[in-house]
């Protein structure tokens, strides 16, 4: 059975802040580290905003772009987050309340470090292709925090993307999903604590670099594949640096990663990086065209997939909801103090 | 039904009154209102009490036995009820306490209203005032009791109804009253300016559009109207009651830039009195917020819709102006506005004014006076007409 | 704590706006009514649910300064009522807006936002709140 995508939402909050304005509070050269980096800006969410209401705002530009699907075909619902508003009580059946999925399905949340939306579609892949439902929806939201002052803070952005999975009526076919894993601790949080830690250069050869490239050399072998195969590549991209990198390494050239590369405009969006870079790319993407997509979770592991754009890409009504490009317009530049009050930085009396 | 008199009234001074507990205040109004219809006090038979939120200003329920203990009515048994309708509370207790008398029930019946409102903090006050909207659908949603009144005026300015500066000038013919009232909370005339600079509450209103915290009480005793001169010289006949309700949530109705409620009650009472619009010489009405002036005058048929604003720019509501004088006492705007108390006071200054003793705001030779009191957004109104004997 | 069921309840309403309608006269209410004020006892326990369209446009509106704590982090902030496409009215929050464009007939959507909480341990309340369409 041929099992993919049917649909998908993206979202982004419309806030920004720049390096350079991170950097002054903390006396650091911030427009240097955005370039190092590779990060002009990162997205912030309105006090108002978490991973519910981001994944509902992509879950339901997926349901508007199919006004065909009924809702509550959908079997299960996955939110793949680090940042759920809720340690205990799921976001995801709020999301799905939110899209009139309930109550005949099944619906959990997911924590991976920075892959657990791609873990979401690999369980729908497996729940649809055993024909256990119809439709599941897996989706991948951060509203991410990294420590005042440290290197993270220049990255950790806010956004999330949504996968309607199913079997008919796909607009993009997965040919095949393959993951590498293992226990590699270069990131994490402790429960209760704020904010995470890391391992600093620890993050990068040993955990990043090894498993995307080692899921990715997995999938090309299994699929006989060689980069030259592909239209456009998406790798996971805490900042811009790495997936150009990860990219290199694996043969892949900018033109391909580009249009899945949106870390320099919308910083790090951990669980939503790769959901919303392969976004991105369906955004323009034409019948034929072949995506190669891995993600990778800090602790560690990597999802590959291989992706074939079908034909139903044509009549697909992408208006019914925004795409990315036009979600990135209209954005809002925050000062740090403005910055401080939306990410709850700032002590507030009882 | 028998015709209804008002024997006695008393008022205390509005504002922040940090002295004085909710049941002080409440039994002064009281006592004031007794001795000025010249009763001892045993001959009170009923007592009804406007109230809106002691439970949360005060954290006092069951303020109707409150008031009946403390001013010495519990040893005498007096039935008491309380009467809640937002900010229309006294509007409603009045009118209550009418009926009782109207229908023979009841003879002698002391009406009073009370708040106490600056015992809590503004953030706790303003919550209280905003759940008289939609708490729902409303208040819960982040819709401020002012920012309702603010859209009700954005939409009169866009259609054409009044201009900023003539919804603004409720607030000037206000204060001008209450500088005149010894017991209003603001005795300061102030400019249009003052209002149209004033820090913003909820655009296009700002602070000067917006009645103040205030803590205050009043109280009238009523009798049937043919015993009424058994007590005293000085009474004015209740000439109509009438109450109106509309949707709870402003979102709910059709048209924002009239209070149907309102327009109900007025035509109920004129009916009742068998008066017109033109024959009231003085009117209290609910200007909580400025814009509710433009409403009311609009509304109970004293100008044209589109004219009310007009008038009040040019300071023809003002006492001795024109035919009309508009709250006379300075408003919900100067006088002060503790909720429950407010329509009770209303009913206090326009049987002065029809008794003559308004002093130096007294209109000249009324014969008819009337009272227009608003719960919510126009959700509950009552409109009464009083008449000089 | 008290406001847990009170919120819960409203579910339906506060995140897909669903109100009734009358099955005799056709009109449509926001929030859910058990009568139709039309109708009256014709349609008592007949009223039928009916989701509102989230689009619309901008009836009136206010910039609210003076706010409650729950929407302090947001002041000023805009409220509107807004006329859906299917003629209904609604009140909300208009947010990720320029209050200087706020006008009356802009275009607007329903979104899905954080209201309110019952404190940093309690629970939080979602509900709609609009923003430019």
């Amino acid at each position: 059975m041929e099992v993919g995508i049917v649909s998908y939402g993206a979202y982004v909050p419309r806030y920004r802040i720049t390096p350079e304005e991170i950097g002054r509070v903390w006396g650091v050269n911030g427009k240097a580290m955005g370039k190092g980096l590779f990060i002009n800006q990162k997205s912030v969410p309105s006090p108002d905003e978490d991973v519910v209401t981001i994944a509902t705002e992509a879950a339901r530009g997926m349901m508007a772009r199919v006004p065909e699907v009924n809702p509550e075909d959908i079997g299960c619902v996955y939110v793949g987050s680090e940042s759920h508003p809720y340690a205990v009580k799921p976001t995801s059946t709020i999301v799905a309340e939110a899209i009139g999925a309930t109550p005949a399905m099944t619906a959990a949340d997911l924590e991976f470090a920075c892959k657990a939306g791609t873990a979401g579609i690999q369980m729908c892949m497996g729940l649809v292709g055993s024909g256990m439902v119809k439709y599941g929806v897996a989706i991948g939201a951060d509203t991410s925090q990294g420590a005042p002052g440290d290197a993270l803070e220049y990255s950790a952005s806010a956004g999330g993307a949504a996968y309607l999975i199913g079997s008919e009526d796909l607009i993009a076919v997965i040919n095949k999903t393959l993951s590498f894993t293992t226990d590699t601790p270069d990131f994490w949080r402790r429960e209760g604590q704020e904010y995470p830690s890391h391992g600093g250069r620890f993050t990068g050869e040993p955990a990043y670099f090894r498993h995307i490239t080692s899921a990715a050399r997995m999938m090309m072998e299994a699929q006989g594949t060689t980069p030259d195969d592909y239209d456009y590549a998406v790798f996971h991209q805490p900042n811009g640096k790495f997936p150009t990198r990860v990219a290199a390494q694996l043969g892949f050239t900018n033109e391909q990663i580009t249009q899945g590369l949106l870390t320099p405009e919308i910083g790090n969006t951990y669980s939503g990086a790769v959901p919303l870079g392969l976004a991105s790319v369906l955004d323009v993407a034409k019948p034929g065209d072949r995506i190669f997509v891995t993600s990778y979770g800090s602790g560690a592991g990597s999802d590959a997939f291989d992706i074939t754009v079908t034909d139903r890409i044509s009549s697909y009504k992408r208006e019914k909801a925004k795409t990315l490009a036009q979600v990135m317009e209209n954005t809002v530049q925050l000062d740090y103090a403005k910055y401080a009050l939306y990410k709850n930085k700032i002590l507030m009396p009882e | 039904m028998r015709d209804v008199a008002i024997i006695g009234v008393g008022v205390t001074r509005f504002g922040e009154i940090w002295n004085k507990s909710f049941r002080a205040i409440g039994i002064e109004a009281g006592l004031k209102a007794i001795a000025d219809a010249g009763l001892a006090g045993d001959e009170i038979d009923g007592l009804f009490i406007g109230n809106m939120s002691a439970g949360r200003f005060v954290n006092q329920q069951h303020i109707d036995a409150l008031i009946a203990d403390y001013s010495g009515m519990a040893s005498n048994h007096v039935p008491a009820v309380r009467v809640e309708a937002g900010d229309a509370s006294g509007g409603v207790a009045f009118r209550q306490a009418v009926m009782a008398v109207a229908s023979g029930m009841h003879d002698t019946v002391l009406v009073g209203g009370a708040e106490k409102m600056t015992d809590l903090d503004d953030a706790s006050v303003n919550s209280i005032v905003d759940a008289t909207a939609d708490a729902e659908w409303e208040a819960a949603m982040g819709l401020t009791f002012p920012s309702l009144h603010a859209m009700i005026a954005r939409r009169i300015i866009h259609d054409g109804i009044a201009t900023r500066e003539e919804i603004a000038s409720v607030s000037v013919n206000s204060h001008a009253h209450g500088a005149l009232n010894p017991d209003a909370q603001f005795r300061k005339a102030i400019t249009l300016d003052t209002v149209l600079k004033s820090g913003p509450v909820a655009e296009p209103l700002g602070m000067f559009d917006c009645a103040p915290i205030s803590d205050g009480a009043a109280a009238v005793v009523l009798c049937p109207l043919e015993k009424a001169k058994e007590f005293t010289d000085s009474y004015v006949k209740v000439a109509a009651v009438a109450q109106a309700s509309d949707t709870l949530a402003l979102f709910q109705r059709e048209d924002i830039t009239t209070y149907g409620a309102t327009v109900a009650a007025a035509n109920r009472a004129y009916e009742a009195a068998g008066i017109t619009a033109a024959d009231i010489q003085v009117a209290e009405v609910h200007d909580n917020y400025t814009v509710g002036g433009i409403l009311a005058v609009q509304d109970l048929g004293f100008a044209k819709r589109g004219e009310a604003g007009k008038t009040f720019l040019e300071g023809g509501y003002q006492v001795g102006a024109g035919k009309l004088a508009v709250n006379t006492s300075g408003g919900l705007k100067a006088r002060g506005h503790p909720i429950g108390a407010t329509g009770v006071a209303q009913i206090v200054e326009i049987a002065q004014q029809m008794r003559g003793a308004a002093d130096k705001r007294q209109v000249a030779n009324p014969r008819y006076g009337l009272a227009q009191s608003v719960g919510g957004t126009g959700s509950a109104v009552t409109v009464s007409i009083l008449e000089a004997i | 704590m008290a406001s847990i069921a009170k919120e819960w309840r409203e579910i339906p309403g506060r995140y897909n706006l669903e109100g009734s309608k009358c099955p005799v006269c056709g009109k449509v209410y926001f929030p859910k009514r058990g009568i139709c004020p039309e109708c009256r006892r014709e349609s008592l326990g007949k009223m039928e649910d009916y989701s509102v369209s989230r689009e619309g446009e901008v009836y009136s509106f206010s910039i609210v300064h003076e706010a409650p704590a729950f929407t302090s982090k947001l002041k000023p902030y805009a409220v509107v009522m807004v006329r859906t496409t299917d003629g209904i009215m609604i009140s909300g929050q208009l947010v990720d807006v320029n209050l200087e464009d706020v006008r009356i007939g802009m275009p607007v959507r329903a979104v899905l936002r954080r209201i309110s909480d019952d404190g940093p341990s309690g629970v939080i309340h979602y509900g709609y709140k609009f923003v430019p369409n």
